[in-house]
């Protein structure tokens, strides 16, 4: 192996370790009891294992209500983000009309305002329209936070996929929406599958919409979160893992998608 | 795609299947008992055999308001009784969202509520808003370490602010580590500290005397302690934490905020009232009241929730499982766990001390409570973070602090001496 | 092609409905609100918050934030896709790992990297460890304002650096290898080959990305909170507080619509700057 190669290996195995061991503290944190996160100076591994302050966690009454109910709000955000936000970044990509830019802005508006901020008018028109406290209604919400990312991300996808395949398509007497399937779709799938991905993500991580949107009906990050600020710090660490470990099992799960990706570029 | 499918599928079906409130259930949302331990223990033990079926859900302040003034606005409700402190209450009363519960008050008249705090549930109004629930105060906890630092003569239980600032120095001069802090971070009770300590302890006001010479000199006094406080003291908003941490050896905090250190380690620290200045030993009663939200719901059902967590036997449980002390006439038993003890033991010191001056929480501000602390607050940052001249900077507050009692047209409340209409800013 | 004319407006219209209904209708509500108070319309809460005490390091932070992370986030994804695209062995695994970030939320990041970075951190357990500090050091308060600012720099890049390196992959394994090919026969150095064939073909991408990014760096205070508290007031911070701690949720909406008014700024501005024209798309 040169020297060269090895740099490049070294690299690649720091980046590696700058992401990883923050998440492994987390875990130290989370079970290195009570005492543990107070320690000075702070050793890399936990003094003593206890699993107690995750097992609290997970045998709080509604835990596993909560924990449905951010798995179903994350799935529906998916759906209808890629509903809604696909075939927008398809326009954005191929045609040039007019107000496009208008529309880039009012998509990236949802981004550039705190949606806290809206709570409250917001919280008021979900009472009225029958969506509060419900499931669905947090995934409406997250929907509106997730989908610059599905319209922008498929758009630049969209527009990497060259027109001429699609136009060979149309000259052999391919209709435009059979072009799209057969063609252009496939092409982009993968790609499509990383934005579903985003939307899951973002889905999953929210805070304040989910909570204050809700009162029965918590997802899992709501639930915890209100009674996190003020746990003891252990409690706060097994939080974070707890809330962590299924998004990041989740990408693990979907990376034949993220990776799929390489498979054009390697054709 | 087949993923997405059943996701989605299964989704939809869930959402149409959600059930419905069932119609005896009691929503009871709190902001106080949150910790994930504590919030175990209301479940379990302090609501186990209720009335009403209740559902204890916690909430943060912030988001609690903007739901109660959300469920008001669209005059539908989940939410029937609400626990909270005093200070977030009162936002929720002009907002329409606070039911009247004189009924309620006339029906607990028995219960020995003293008539002070029951007065306190008017919010300045003629009907009562809240029920007294849980009472606390600010305390001060200091390391066992700290103590051999103690200025020659100072006694703990009755500090003065001079022997604070003498006790903060030795402990830098010999540690080499400033480790007296408070909790001035973005969610810290810090304001509270202002209002409720050292302006009255140097002044013997909260509001009338706000750019006294006093004022300004208690402020130039403090600035000058600041040298001596841990300067993580920005970001602390629970002591606690920095407490158990050795970060910080000498606290000032809600005792709740405190009580996890006090319980985790009760022998390595000590609980004691804060200091006294020139006009008296300043202390400020934390009240947590219940109230009823307004097209509550199931209102018989909240009722009937307070009128369990006003039992004396309820009250005793809930100062032995979480540490809040009662509102009603009830001794407290000989055998609470050893941090409860170190907080009740420091809490009836303050109240007992032969200085105590009671500074009551504001009264009447309504929504501007907030805009009140940021007063005190942003004070504080322009004078000792930033500073600026504590003249100029008093005079300048002293302008928004004015235009708040006068939007609100409070009157003022102890220390102040009573005043007919807006508290006046001298 | 009449179609043609029309369809655009066909695809994009379920989504113009949909955050017309719960997007825009409470943004105009909010907006309405931060102009107006009992008497009718007014600046006065605008006013109220330039002169407020936070306001100029709010925003001079803010800007300050985004002007150091988003370019160094878009350096280290570059780099860190190319690193990538030479991988063999493993890359799904590497890839994985490197996106892991995406499902930290905010909050849990300001926790890790409070817990690293405080006084009795990992990080001074590690310099005393070493022998370079003999006692706690702190990092974190107002009276270390460059530490500071770069301890919430490295803790954004770590959190959000993997959203840009995922808009980078999907757009690079768009790009055709018979270029890159092409140009190795041609003799162009690996550098060359970067500036001159992938960068402009990763164009849209890396608006995209860039884009994205800028927005939600404007957002940022979570982690802000968790390792500066108030010693470094972020504008979206302090929406925070005038809406929830001071209960002024006018003066909180003129945050707000301040903030978004910049973003649209920032976007306007990329926009403009990287813009790829339709004949060149493809």
């Amino acid at each position: 192996m040169t020297a060269r190669r090895l740099v490049y290996y070294a690299g690649i195995a720091m980046i590696c370790a700058w992401i990883l061991v923050p998440i492994w503290l987390i875990a130290v944190g989370a079970i290195g009891g009570r005492q543990g996160v107070f320690l000075w100076p702070k050793s890399l591994w936990p003094r003593e294992f206890s699993f107690a302050a995750v097992e609290l966690f997970l045998r709080i009454e509604g835990v596993g209500k909560a924990l449905w109910n951010s798995v179903l709000a994350a799935a529906l955000t998916m759906v209808l983000s890629v509903a809604l936000g696909a075939p927008a970044g398809y326009a954005l990509a191929r045609f040039a009309f007019r107000g496009q830019n208008a529309y880039r802005l009012l998509i990236l508006l949802t981004r550039a305002f705190p949606i806290a901020i809206l709570a409250l008018p917001l919280t008021v028109s979900f009472i009225r329209w029958g969506l509060y406290d419900t499931v669905f209604g947090v995934a409406l919400v997250h929907t509106a936070l997730a989908l610059p990312f599905a319209a922008l991300v498929s758009s630049s996808l969209f527009a990497g996929i060259p027109r001429e395949l699609e136009e060979a398509a149309w000259v052999f007497g391919c209709t435009r929406l059979q072009a799209f399937a057969k063609i252009v779709l496939p092409l982009a799938l993968p790609g499509i599958a990383a934005t579903a991905i985003f939307a899951f993500v973002i889905s999953w991580n929210e805070v304040f919409a989910a909570s204050v949107l809700t009162v029965r009906e918590r997802t899992l990050t709501a639930y915890l979160l209100t009674v996190l600020s003020e746990s003891p710090l252990h409690f706060r660490f097994a939080g974070g893992l707890v809330l962590i470990l299924p998004s990041v099992v989740f990408i693990f799960a979907v990376r034949r998608y993220l990776f799929a990706m390489w498979g054009i570029a390697n054709r | 795609m087949k993923l997405l499918k059943a996701v989605s599928a299964a989704a939809l079906l869930a959402f149409a299947t959600a059930a419905p409130a069932s119609a005896q259930e009691t929503v009871f949302m709190s902001t106080q008992l949150r910790p994930i331990e504590e919030a175990q223990k209301v479940r379990e033990i302090i609501l186990r055999g209720a009335p009403g079926n209740p559902t204890y859900v916690t909430e943060q302040p912030p988001q609690l308001t903007v739901r109660m003034r959300a469920e008001a606005a669209a005059s539908r409700r989940t939410v029937s009784l609400v626990g909270a402190l005093h200070g977030e209450l009162q936002p929720l009363l002009p907002a329409g969202a606070l039911d009247d519960i004189s009924d309620v008050a006339a029906r607990l008249a028995d219960r020995g509520i003293p008539a002070n705090l029951m007065e306190l549930g008017k919010l300045g109004g003629t009907t009562q808003a809240y029920i007294p629930w849980m009472q606390a105060t600010y305390i001060m906890v200091a390391n066992r370490r700290a103590l051999p630092y103690l200025p020659a003569g100072a006694d703990v239980n009755a500090l003065t602010y001079e022997q604070l600032k003498e006790w903060a120095k030795n402990v830098r001069e010999r540690t080499g580590q400033r480790r007296l802090g408070f909790p001035a971070g973005p969610q810290g009770l810090m304001a509270r500290f202002f209002q409720g300590y050292l302006y009255p302890s140097f002044t013997g006001s909260a509001v009338s005397a706000y750019r006294s010479a006093e004022a300004e000199a208690m402020w130039v006094w403090f600035k000058d302690l600041w040298q001596y406080v841990q300067p993580n003291s920005a970001s602390y908003n629970f002591m606690q934490e920095p407490l158990m941490a050795d970060e910080v050896w000498i606290a000032f905090d809600h005792v709740a905020r405190v009580l996890d250190a006090l319980r985790q380690r009760p022998n390595d620290f000590v609980a004691f009232p804060a200091p006294a200045g020139p006009k008296g030993r300043g202390y400020m009663p934390v009240v947590a009241g219940l109230s009823v939200a307004k097209d509550a719901p199931n209102r018989a059902g909240a009722v009937a929730l307070i009128e369990h967590l006003t039992l004396p036997r309820t009250q005793l449980l809930t100062a032995a499982e979480v540490g809040f002390f009662p509102v009603v006439r009830a001794d407290l038993p000989a055998d609470l766990a050893p941090g409860v003890r170190l907080a009740a033991g420091a809490i009836a010191a303050t109240q007992n001390a032969r200085d105590a001056l009671v500074s009551l929480l504001p009264v009447g501000l309504g929504e501007r409570g907030g805009e009140f602390n940021k007063v005190y607050n942003d004070t504080f940052q322009r004078i000792v973070l930033r500073n600026e001249p504590a003249r100029a900077v008093l005079d300048r507050e002293a302008e928004n602090l004015r235009a708040i009692m006068n939007a609100t047209q409070a009157p003022c409340w102890a220390p102040d001496a009573p005043s007919r209409g807006a508290c006046p800013v001298n | 092609m009449r179609a043609n004319a029309v369809l655009p407006y066909v695809l994009i219209a379920p989504s113009v409905l949909f955050l017309a209904a719960f997007f825009l209708y409470p943004l105009a509500q909010t907006v309405a609100l931060s102009l107006s108070d009992a008497d009718g319309f007014t600046f006065a809460h605008y006013a109220r918050m330039a002169g407020d005490l936070n306001f100029k390091d709010a925003l001079v932070n803010t800007f300050l934030l985004v002007a150091v992370v988003v370019p160094l986030q878009l350096i280290a994804a570059l780099g860190m896709a190319q690193m990538l695209t030479k991988l063999r062995k493993g890359r799904d695994l590497v890839l994985w790992v490197w996106t892991i970030p995406l499902g930290v939320s905010d909050l849990a990041a300001g926790l890790v990297w409070l817990a690293l970075l405080t006084d009795r951190g990992y990080l001074n357990s590690a310099l005393f460890a070493l022998g370079l500090i003999d006692a706690p050091t702190g990092w974190l308060s107002y009276e270390t304002p460059v530490t500071l600012f770069f301890a919430i720099v490295l803790a954004e890049i770590w959190r959000a650096t993997a959203i840009v390196l995922v808009i980078l992959v999907a757009g690079l394994g768009l790009v055709p290898k018979e270029y890159d090919e092409a140009a190795q026969i041609f003799g162009a150095t690996p550098w060359q080959r970067f500036t001159k064939i992938t960068l402009p073909l990763l164009k849209p991408s890396i608006q995209t990305a860039l884009t994205l990014r800028t927005v939600l760096a404007f957002e940022v205070f979570a982690v802000v909170f968790a390792l500066g508290g108030t010693s470094f007031p972020v504008l979206v911070g302090e929406a925070y507080i005038w809406q929830f701690q001071n209960q002024n949720y006018a003066v909180a909406s003129a945050y707000a619509v301040l903030v978004m008014a910049i973003s649209l700024g920032a976007t306007v501005f990329y926009l403009r700057v990287l813009r790829t024209p339709p004949e060149a798309r493809g």
